[in-house]
């Protein structure tokens, strides 16, 4: 039979290993996406405000953190700030920020998207009810835009998490690191665990992901949403 | 600054633009070809074929591309498959990429209502004139922000390709910052370049979304 060089994984701790590393990447998407929503909430919600000068400095946060490859903004805030401001930063605390500017500013994007996306009628028929501005928002805008947004958050969190493959490039040990730390210690009794390895690590980015993605699409045909 | 150093390395980052680039171009032109056939076969309900589509979509969307590209960089060779890290990179982009695409286009396809074709199969025309005249020019109309979307996302992530060692814009910089410990000098290049290659396709993506803006007429 052809070698695949799975058996490496069960040798010594090394499944255990590779699973922390991947613990390492949720946690760090954990950290950021707990702290990115709220905020994204809020720079969504700005964004929808009347006061031009607002407007055009969250639209202009968004496109230069969206323009830029996330492992540019990487490479910025862990050798760049790192460098001119003389602190010193971990690779996790770097991929933190980074994850947060970036997932804010995204979810950002959903957030004013969704609230723009409510029909003008909606507002004018509450108000022909006789609704208050406060019941208005309480009962009719804010539980539709939740339901556009939830599915569409949904959606982020997978992103997120598929994103974090990038911090190994910053030093961080993670899964990727770790598998390449397991297939370079083994080089000599099994030559083929890179095929193997990699393969174990794509199928548990893969196992991670998925229920997310169909969680959201789930959601998105409940709600009908189109 | 050290204006002295960025113009000595300036060709440096010349190079590795032009190689980020080609490889993201071709990679893209074969991520929409397969977007395409992924979104046809689906729209035809095309037997077994569809069944394999939608695996291919989920595993590509719900795996990042540096693991896609780690395993068919280092993976692959192990079972008899080797690779220059360019064709690996073009495969890696067109495998991320094909789904994405598909998705854009699927949903393009599907938003021209079935009275569209009906009406127009009733009036006379064959089916490569529905498709030509009626359903294609609709579905590009909608497909328009997501495709521009995806081109934009696809360049992005060309930029793990230093990973395999290829010599592209984030493998120089790295390689700078390195050698020299010019950090902020690196860094600026880096980003400057970045803008030059992305922001032309942004701007010109938000022309084409006002340009194309026909379907749903007499909605």
């Amino acid at each position: 039979m052809l070698d695949l060089g799975i058996d490496v994984l069960f040798k010594g701790s090394n499944m255990l290993r590779l699973l922390s590393g991947l613990w390492v990447a949720m946690k760090i998407s954990l950290v950021s996406i707990l702290i990115s929503l709220p905020l994204g909430v809020l720079v969504g919600a700005l964004m929808t405000v009347k006061n031009r000068v607002v407007k055009v400095i969250f639209r202009v946060y968004l496109e230069i953190i969206r323009i830029m490859p996330q492992l540019v903004l990487l490479f910025i805030v862990y050798f760049g700030t790192t460098r001119a401001l003389g602190w010193n930063l971990s690779g996790e605390v770097a991929s933190v920020i980074v994850f947060v500017l970036w997932g804010t500013a995204e979810m950002g994007d959903l957030v004013r998207g969704a609230l723009i996306s409510i029909p003008k009628h909606q507002f004018e028929s509450s108000e022909a009810l006789g609704l208050t501005k406060r019941q208005t928002y309480i009962y009719i805008i804010i539980p539709q835009t939740i339901q556009r947004l939830i599915p569409l958050s949904i959606n982020l969190i997978t992103r997120m998490i598929k994103t974090t493959s990038l911090v190994l490039m910053i030093g961080v040990v993670e899964m990727l690191k770790v598998a390449q730390q397991i297939i370079e210690a083994n080089r000599m009794t099994s030559p083929n665990a890179a095929f193997g390895v990699f393969l174990i690590v794509f199928i548990l980015y893969f196992l991670v992901c998925w229920p997310i993605s169909m969680l959201a699409r789930y959601l998105e045909k409940k709600w009908n949403i189109a | 600054m050290d204006i002295a150093f960025m113009t000595k390395y300036l060709p440096m980052y010349e190079r590795a633009a032009v190689l980020t680039v080609k490889i993201g171009l071709i990679g893209i032109a074969f991520a929409i070809l397969l977007g395409l056939i992924c979104a046809m076969i689906q729209y035809h309900k095309v037997p077994v074929a569809r069944q394999i589509v939608a695996v291919y979509i989920e595993i590509s969307r719900n795996t990042p591309l540096l693991v896609q590209l780690f395993f068919i960089y280092y993976g692959f060779p192990k079972i008899g498959i080797m690779m220059q890290p360019e064709t690996c990179g073009v495969v890696g982009l067109a495998f991320l990429g094909g789904s994405y695409m598909a998705e854009a286009f699927r949903s393009g396809l599907e938003s021209v209502a079935k009275i569209q074709s009906e009406s127009a199969l009733s009036l006379g025309m064959n089916r490569a004139q529905v498709m030509r005249y009626i359903v294609l020019p609709q579905a590009v109309s909608v497909s328009i922000p997501a495709f521009v979307a995806n081109v934009i996302f696809l360049l992005k992530e060309t930029s793990v390709f230093s990973a395999i060692s290829l010599m592209d814009l984030m493998f120089t910089a790295k390689d700078l910052i390195g050698l020299y410990y010019k950090t902020t000098e690196s860094l600026f290049l880096l980003v400057v370049f970045y803008l030059i290659i992305l922001l032309p396709v942004s701007l010109l993506g938000t022309w084409l979304e006002r340009r194309v803006r026909y379907a749903g007429f007499g909605d």
